[in-house]
């Protein structure tokens, strides 16, 4: 039964992602949904953190931020090609995750919270004062990506490689999620001390998925570097990583799926709402109180449970 | 489960009149597209742009327009974040066709639609200050505001005609002051200005005694020269007045608002920065090329608005203008034709200066655009 689930729900996703160029009338409509695609897959991955291992983290707009960096620098700077830069960023983003999630990851609740954002705006901080490295508060110029003297260029390209990259994270997730690490995930998300006790090494499960969609921003950061072509210290903010974090909440916790959708509904509204103009920030923050009112658990929950009960009813 | 699915369809409507309106205009317009940071940290310099532009819009349009042609204004907040920047540069040129595009309120957003925009080809009138985003010349790309390399340049000559050489240095380690301070290292010796000491502190510092008390320990200091925004100056200028330093205290044409002199209170008398003839609207001499325009300017924004006049305001009254005196010129609104007229903008006298560009120069301001003014009496005084 899950095993269809899973298969049917990513089988969907792919149809809908090869069928909705169709409705893209010009490069804008391209360009809005690699923002989105990207988007969805830093949020599969914080998912991971967040719905299924049940931590939070305010700070992941910092490792996308640094993802950024680390490849707008490497292949500048350093001449190092795209692709490497690119890994070798993700490394490094891999790496500080897991020494700093070492000892954060002990703590709970607000505490935890607390210290993710503290990482998110130290980062930050980081890359808006080292100007020299960084290009400081007003930025950097980034090459486009180019991969064995074929370079990435024009948003419907960069539609067809994020499309590729979030099947295959969404794969990845759920496949993930199906294996014994997902249950212990999901035991400590339960009771920490329950999975404890019936002996899930905690600890090291909590850092894994940690450093996993740490790396998963960190590599969505890249691309995107590449594919602006310009980035400021501001991608790095801490309303992007409250950003993030809304995105997964919204599409619905411990939904892979409704990650993806969370995503997607963010990227779009403020496209969407540009017509009230200045009412803008708050036609957004109603429809965000409603949804966290009337939908509680998120989006895709919600409606999977009401087709539940009219199954169940009949 | 039926209400979901009518609130699908009704989120669906929504996104396709949202997405669609800009496409259902007549083609008969001249379209100005315009993406700016009306909300967020840059606000205070986007939301008086996106006032003129809209007001001085409505008065074309009510005059009959250019050529017979309405002027249509699309514009789009971009909240100081330049990936936005980015996609609505997008959408103005993709979606809503527009002919040219105004804003781009801060470096790092103007510099991130550059990348769309050249490749498109669409004329762009930047409204931010870095001198990044003209140098190099690049061909689609024009800029109003003064860069901070004037300001810097104008200070060093006024402290020259004063005999001052030596030069203490005070900036914010970010933005603005980061860049002016750059900036300012780089021009000083072509003045003959020697730095003596360069201190810097960070925009949300309360105090900067510190950073003075170095200074005024500093031997042979004969002026101090702080670069910086917002509430940063009024502190070291009060802090400043407080170590009782006498040397002369000059500023940034980033004060050159009543906002800095409220702070400041009467730590700010005598201190002298560049600005825009705008600020000095009413002192400038009935023979200045720049007084009917500024002036004008000041009392149709202040009637409008109730509130005073930014510098920045009339940065979007002059690309308004020069975008408009360009089509007029070319006849049609063919992007190559206009920017072709853009570049051949001459004579033009705007809020910020005189306007003369050229295919090496795509802001087209000399140092004289900048008047050095002092603090007297809690106004400012033309000095020179």
């Amino acid at each position: 039964m899950w095993k269809t689930a899973r298969i049917g729900g990513l089988a969907a996703l792919a149809t809908i992602l090869a069928l909705a160029p169709l409705g893209f009338p010009n490069a804008y409509f391209y360009d809005v949904a690699v923002k989105a695609l990207f988007n969805a897959v830093v949020c599969v991955g914080l998912n991971l953190l967040i719905g299924y291992a049940g931590q939070i983290s305010l700070g992941h707009a910092g490792f996308f931020a640094l993802g950024a960096y680390g490849s707008a620098i490497l292949t500048s700077t350093y001449k190092v090609a795209p692709l490497p830069a690119m890994l070798i960023s993700a490394a490094a983003v891999g790496l500080l995750a897991y020494l700093v999630g070492r000892p954060i990851l002990k703590l709970k609740g607000h505490y935890l919270a607390m210290a993710t954002l503290g990482i998110g705006i130290i980062i930050h901080i980081v890359l808006k004062t080292e100007a020299r490295i960084t290009g400081g508060p007003d930025g950097m110029s980034v090459d486009p990506f180019s991969l064995m003297g074929f370079t990435m260029m024009g948003d419907r390209m960069w539609y067809w490689a994020a499309a590729g990259l979030l099947v295959l994270t969404v794969w990845l997730s759920l496949n993930l999620i199906d294996s014994p690490v997902g249950r212990a995930l999901r035991a400590v998300h339960g009771s920490e001390v329950g999975a404890e006790v019936v002996g899930v090494d905690t600890s090291s499960y909590k850092v894994m998925v940690f450093v996993v969609s740490a790396v998963f921003a960190s590599l969505v950061g890249s691309l995107f570097a590449h594919k602006d072509g310009f980035i400021t210290p501001d991608i790095g903010s801490f309303f992007r990583s409250v950003e993030f974090v809304v995105m997964v909440v919204l599409g619905g916790m411990a939904s892979t799926f409704g990650s993806v959708i969370g995503a997607v509904i963010l990227t779009l509204l403020p496209q969407v709402l540009t017509f009230v103009e200045d009412y803008e920030a708050m036609v957004l923050g109603g429809i965000m109180m409603g949804m966290m009112i009337f939908l509680p658990k998120g989006l895709l929950p919600a409606v999977v449970s009401q087709f539940r009960k009219r199954g169940a009813a009949r | 489960m039926r209400s979901l699915v009518k609130w699908g369809v009704a989120a669906c409507a929504v996104f396709a009149a949202g997405t669609f309106a800009g496409t259902a205009q007549a083609a008969d317009t001249i379209k100005i597209g315009a993406f700016l940071s009306v909300t967020g940290p840059a606000s205070f310099l986007g939301e008086p742009e996106k006032k003129t532009l809209e007001m001085y819009v409505d008065r074309l349009n009510k005059d009959g327009g250019v050529r017979g042609k309405k002027v249509e204004l699309i514009h789009y907040d971009d909240a100081g974040a330049p990936d936005k920047a980015v996609t609505f540069a997008k959408r103005l040129i993709q979606n809503d066709n527009v002919d040219i595009i105004i804003g781009g309120t801060t470096t790092g957003t103007s510099m991130a639609a550059i990348k769309v925009v050249e490749p498109a080809g669409v004329p762009f009138i930047s409204l931010a200050g870095g001198i990044d985003i003209i140098d190099p010349v690049k061909k689609w790309v024009f800029k109003t505001p003064h860069t901070d390399r004037m300001a810097a340049e104008k200070v060093f000559l006024d402290m020259k005609k004063k005999g001052i050489s030596k030069v203490a240095m005070i900036s914010e380690d970010a933005g603005f002051g980061k860049s002016g301070h750059d900036q300012s290292l780089k021009v000083a010796p072509i003045y003959g200005i020697q730095i003596v000491a360069d201190e810097v502190y960070s925009p949300k510092d309360p105090d900067v005694t510190a950073q003075l008390t170095k200074i005024k320990n500093t031997a042979g200091v004969q002026a101090v020269f702080n670069f910086g925004f917002g509430q940063g100056p009024a502190i070291v200028t009060k802090n400043f007045k407080q170590l009782g330093m006498s040397v002369p205290l000059y500023q940034s044409h980033g004060v050159a608002s009543k906002d800095f002199i409220k702070l400041a209170g009467e730590a700010a008398e005598g201190i002298r920065l560049p600005a825009a003839g705008l600020v000095v609207a009413e002192q400038l001499g009935a023979t200045d090329p720049q007084k009917p325009v500024v002036t004008a300017f000041k009392k149709e924004y202040e009637a409008a608005f109730k509130s005073d006049v930014s510098t920045f305001a009339g940065h979007a009254y002059d690309g308004l203008q020069i975008a408009l005196a360009a089509i007029l010129r070319a006849g049609s609104t063919d992007k190559e034709k206009v920017r072709a007229e853009i570049e051949k903008t001459s004579g033009y006298v705007g809020t910020g200066g005189l306007v003369s560009m050229s295919p090496e120069d795509h802001m087209g301001l000399s140092l004289s655009a900048f008047r050095m003014v002092e603090v007297k009496k809690g106004d400012w005084v033309l000095a020179d």
